[in-house]
Formats: C-alpha cells, sequence, structure tokens
C-alpha cells in the first residue's frame, strides 16, 4: 500500500451514532489519513446472523455488528483494518466486541482495534489507537524490517522519562534516559547523553526516529524522518530486544501514564489496547508509591521481591483510593518490602483485569518499559498468569531502539 | 385526533396506519429529520452530539450506556408528548428497529408507565394474524377519536 494512500477502516460498531461521538470518530480517521467504511451486508442475514456467529443478542444493532464483521472476514467488504466499538458499560456489547474482535483476528490479518466510548470520548483520546491501525496497514513493509542497519537514532518522548538511543548496524552504541520536564529540552538532553556515549555527532546520523507523547515535537524540532506511535514502535522494539521477532508474542508496556497491552504476530501488531481507567494502573502509581516508602524508584523492585502482597489489602483501581490503602496499611504496621509487594500486585492485577481481555495473551509475555526494571512487576504478572515474564536487555528503551530500528528503513531509501 | 407514540418507534408501516386514522403518529423518523435539518449543527450522520446523552440523563442514570442515553434523549420527549401508545412486540428488524435492547426495554416500560390509552399486540406470523393485528389496530385508533371527544366535552 502506498504511503500517502487513504487507509479504509471498516466501523464496526453500535451506538456511536447516537451517542454524539460519531463526529469525534470521522475527526480521528481524517487525521491519519484514514476514512470509516461501513461494511454492506444483505439484510436477510441478519434474522440468522445471531445462530450463524453462535451469539443470539438481543440487540439489533450488535447483530448487525456480527453481520459487517462476517462480511470483512468474507472479503465482501474491501478494508484494510478494523474499528470495533460500542458503549462502555453496555455487558452485551462488551461480550459481542470481545469475541467480533477474536473472530476477525483469527480468520483474517487485518489489524483490528477495540474500543468501548462514553459521550466524552474524544478524537485525542484515539488518535495513538487509530495512527497504529492505520501504520499496520500502510507500514507494514516497514514493520517487517527484523536488523538496524546503518547510524540511526531513536528518542522516546514519554509522560515521565525521555530516552534516547544511538544504534549502528544493529548494536545500541549510546543511551540517555531522563525525566520528561520540557519537553524539548528533555529530548535534547537524553539525545545528547546517547551522541556522547555513541561517541558520534548529530550530524552523521543518518536518520532519526521519535515516539511518545511528544513525538510530533521532538519529531519537527529534530528533523526526524519517523515520527511514529509508540505501539508498533514499542512492540517492534520489544520482539527485537527479545529476540522472538518470529511467531507469536504479547507486549506489555505499563507506561508512566498509560499502559498498552499488544498481541504480535512476526513482529507485528494484529491486536492491542491502550490505557487503563486510572494512573492506578500505571507506573505513576509506583513512583508515588516508592515515594511515600521514602526509597528511590529503582529500589522499590528490590524491596517487593521481599515482601508479601497479601500481607496488605491495597486496591489501586484509582491512584487516590491506592495511595489511601498504602497510607493505612503503613499506620496499621505492615512493612515497607509488603507494601512495595503490594503496589506491584495491586497494578498487574489492573492491567490483568482491564487490558488483557482485550488481547490474547500468547506466550511468550514481554514486559517493557520503566516499570518492567521494577523486579515485583514481572514477578507479580507471571505468579497472576502462570507463566514466564520475559524482561529483554534495554526493556526500558524499547521506545527509542523501536524507533532507531524502524527509521533505519528510511537511511535505505 | 391524538398524538400517537409507536413502539417500534421508527415503525414506517405503524406510522403510516396512525396517519391513515387521522391521528398523528410521533415517530422517530420526524425527529431525525429534525435533526439532520437543523443548522449550525454539523455532526453526521444524525447530528447528534455528546450533548443529547446528558439530556438522556433524565430518563437514565450516568452508568447506562451513552448510546441509550442518546436515544432516549429523542425517545423520551415523544413519550411525554404522547396521548396514546400502540405496542408491536416480537417484530422482525425490517419492521422497525431501535438498535439496542436496553433502550427497547426502557422505551416500553415509560410508555407502559403513562397513563393513556395503550393497545399491546405481537407482530403477526400469518395472513390470518395479520389481518386481526391491522383490525385491532384500527378499532384502537378509533377508538381515540371517542375517548378524545368525550373528554373535549367534559372539558366544554
Amino acid at each position: 500500500m502506498n504511503e500517502d494512500a487513504v487507509v479504509k477502516v471498516a466501523l464496526v460498531s453500535c451506538g456511536s451514532e447516537y451517542a454524539g461521538v460519531h463526529g469525534e470518530l470521522t475527526s480521528v480517521a481524517e487525521s491519519v489519513n484514514a476514512k470509516l467504511v461501513y461494511p454492506e451486508i444483505e439484510i436477510d442475514i441478519l434474522d440468522d446472523i445471531g445462530k450463524d456467529f453462535g451469539i443470539e443478542a438481543a440487540s439489533p444493532d450488535l447483530c448487525l455488528m456480527m453481520a459487517r464483521a462476517k462480511a470483512v472476514v468474507e472479503g465482501l467488504s474491501d478494508v484494510d483494518g478494523v474499528f470495533i466499538t460500542s458503549c462502555f458499560r453496555c455487558a452485551e456489547a462488551a461480550i459481542v466486541r470481545n469475541e467480533i474482535r477474536r473472530y476477525i483476528n483469527k480468520h483474517s490479518d487485518l489489524p483490528v482495534i477495540s474500543y468501548s466510548f462514553t459521550e466524552r470520548t474524544t478524537a485525542a483520546t484515539l488518535l495513538t489507537r487509530m495512527e497504529a491501525l492505520t501504520t499496520i496497514a500502510r507500514r507494514r513493509h516497514l514493520l517487517a524490517r527484523e536488523k538496524q542497519s546503518g547510524l540511526t537514532a531513536g528518542i522516546d518522548s514519554g509522560s515521565t522519562t525521555t530516552k534516547a538511543v544511538i544504534m549502528r548496524d544493529n548494536e545500541i552504541i549510546g543511551s540517555g534516559w531522563v525525566p520528561t520536564i520540557k519537553v524539548i529540552d528533555s529530548a535534547t538532553e537524553a539525545f545528547n547523553q546517547a551522541l556522547e556515549e555513541a561517541g558520534v555527532k548529530q550530524e552523521d546520523i543518518q536518520a532519526i526516529g521519535t515516539t511518545g507523547y511528544g513525538r510530533f515535537l521532538i519529531g519537527k524540532h529534530f528533523g526526524a524522518k519517523l515520527i511514529q506511535e509508540e505501539i508498533t514502535v514499542n512492540s517492534k522494539g520489544a520482539v527485537y530486544l527479545a529476540d522472538t521477532q518470529k511467531g507469536h508474542a504479547t507486549v506489555i508496556d505499563i507506561g508512566g501514564m498509560d499502559n498498552k497491552a499488544i498481541s504480535v504476530d512476526d513482529g507485528i501488531p494484529g491486536m492491542f489496547t491502550m490505557g487503563g481507567i486510572c494512573a492506578g494502573a500505571s507506573g505513576r502509581f509506583l513512583d508515588m508509591t516508592a515515594k511515600r516508602l521514602g526509597v528511590d524508584i529503582t529500589e522499590l523492585g528490590a524491596l517487593a521481591v521481599k515482601g508479601m502482597e497479601q500481607n496488605v489489602d491495597m486496591n489501586s483501581y484509582c491512584i487516590v483510593f491506592g495511595i489511601q490503602s498504602l497510607v493505612n496499611s503503613l499506620a496499621k504496621g505492615s512493612t515497607p518490602e509488603d507494601v512495595a509487594a503490594a503496589a506491584c500486585h495491586s497494578v498487574v492485577e489492573q492491567i490483568f483485569e482491564q487490558q488483557l481481555q482485550e488481547v490474547d495473551v500468547k506466550e511468550p509475555l514481554i514486559l517493557v518499559g520503566g516499570s518492567s526494571l521494577i523486579e515485583g512487576v514481572p514477578k507479580a504478572l507471571g505468579e497472576l498468569l502462570k507463566i514466564n515474564v520475559l524482561v529483554p536487555p534495554n526493556s526500558h528503551l524499547i521506545g527509542a531502539v523501536g524507533s532507531a530500528l524502524l527509521a533505519s528503513g528510511y537511511v535505505e531509501e | 385526533m391524538a398524538k400517537v407514540i409507536i413502539y417500534p418507534t421508527n415503525s414506517l408501516i405503524l406510522s403510516d396506519l396512525v396517519q391513515r386514522f387521522g391521528h398523528t403518529p410521533l415517530a422517530m423518523m420526524e425527529k431525525i429529520k429534525e435533526k439532520v435539518t437543523t443548522v449550525g449543527v454539523d455532526s453526521p450522520p444524525m447530528n447528534i452530539t455528546a450533548e443529547e446523552p446528558k439530556h438522556g440523563l433524565k430518563y437514565a442514570a450516568v452508568e447506562v450506556p451513552a448510546g441509550v442515553r442518546g436515544r432516549m434523549a429523542i425517545v423520551g420527549p415523544m413519550i411525554e408528548e404522547a396521548e396514546a401508545g400502540i405496542i408491536v412486540g416480537e417484530s422482525p428488524m425490517a419492521f422497525g428497529c431501535m438498535g439496542c435492547a436496553r433502550t427497547n426495554e426502557l422505551t416500553k416500560y415509560l410508555i407502559r408507565s403513562r397513563e393513556m390509552p395503550l393497545l399491546e399486540l405481537e407482530f403477526p406470523k400469518d395472513d390470518d394474524e395479520g389481518q386481526e393485528f391491522v383490525y385491532r389496530i384500527a378499532e384502537f385508533l378509533k377508538s381515540l377519536d371517542e375517548v378524545k371527544g368525550e373528554s373535549e366535552e367534559a372539558t366544554e
């Protein structure tokens, strides 16, 4: 597919036009040069779709969703990706939405995103997801890249920290990691750290890739050849660092502000989910826990592996209540080790409850992002899912590595 | 002449029947037409914005999905305006459909809660039932004239 071509995204939805979010969906699609299309169906199919698909839903619009999903899978509708969406808090729709997502993923190689909206959902909320969906359709050739070549840089401007790497001929030769304060200043500092360690000058760099929340700003500032959302970049970086580029993998990225769970096939994301109900499920909660315990964030993991989460009743569903539980536990005499373990468990439990239901977890499970360095987090995740959790080397630099790797596609071009 | 709310609220057949007997159907089509032709609002396809689910809070609490509340923002005022109602149950989608089972439940409940003449009947399964279906609706609609006439006399 041509990079400038309009990406056709099948909208498989229930209620979006009545919830007042339709304008936002259209707007976000247009912003990434995509067009929402409604898969055409024969009206008669609706009479039997419940039995054909297997879910006899009471809501006719959900039957319509199943019929449209079938039209997509059977190739009756020519589309490049699928956006499945329904109302937040509707149990019936959640069941259908989830099964449609699995059905399309099983029977086609189309990228799929699933999202439950409220009337407050905005185009900005959906931008990263829609950008990722169109990238997978539009830049599949780039995402198939398995080796870095030339001298490239990747900068990941995250909500909490900014990371930079310099790569040469498939090796990381320099890295930088600083807290994000002023977006451009922090990126410059991280980039300079990486350049210094690598012993190269900025003008020698053949291509720069940027990702993260500040990707557009820093991308423009540094003249990046690749400005890319973090879902595709991080999944690419994860399978590259974990050396699992072929076959299935699941990537979990616990970020400072939100989390991503991505189901990857041959290095290309298939299904993914992003977000969380509250910051209680993100790295921010671990950061606040460390501060309350009076330890550096880098020491929290070692503390957590010595503790027993069962000894502390903690629910970080909301970051405010989570901190309240933490304070109460300490006041009752809980040890810092147990509190640290409970905080790690609480974060991964929320990821399990809120996000891992939206993707199919297939081994290897690769945990990345700054939180993966807190030993208590992979331990808690492994215990919860009863599988081995793989934390690749440089897992905190995932976005920067993915950007440098993908940017090298522009060196040869 | 009475204002008659129909269910399914977008049934063309029911709307037509009500009109043929000289009454005013309260149907979704008219309301959507009003929405679509409203000048100054540009939110295709139906010009429903995030305001509608907020207006729908009058009929359903915030924990009810936005799609239900958005629909209720249109259907709810029609139910309040109605002087009589016809509810057809078990109908196929082609007869009319609101898309959402939860909205259907709430709509039917609110129509039933109004103290007004109400006809409830099942969708016919064969020709005989079809004739009986139309006959019952016709009789109901004719009866509305009498009820309306009596109440107007009483008022005078």
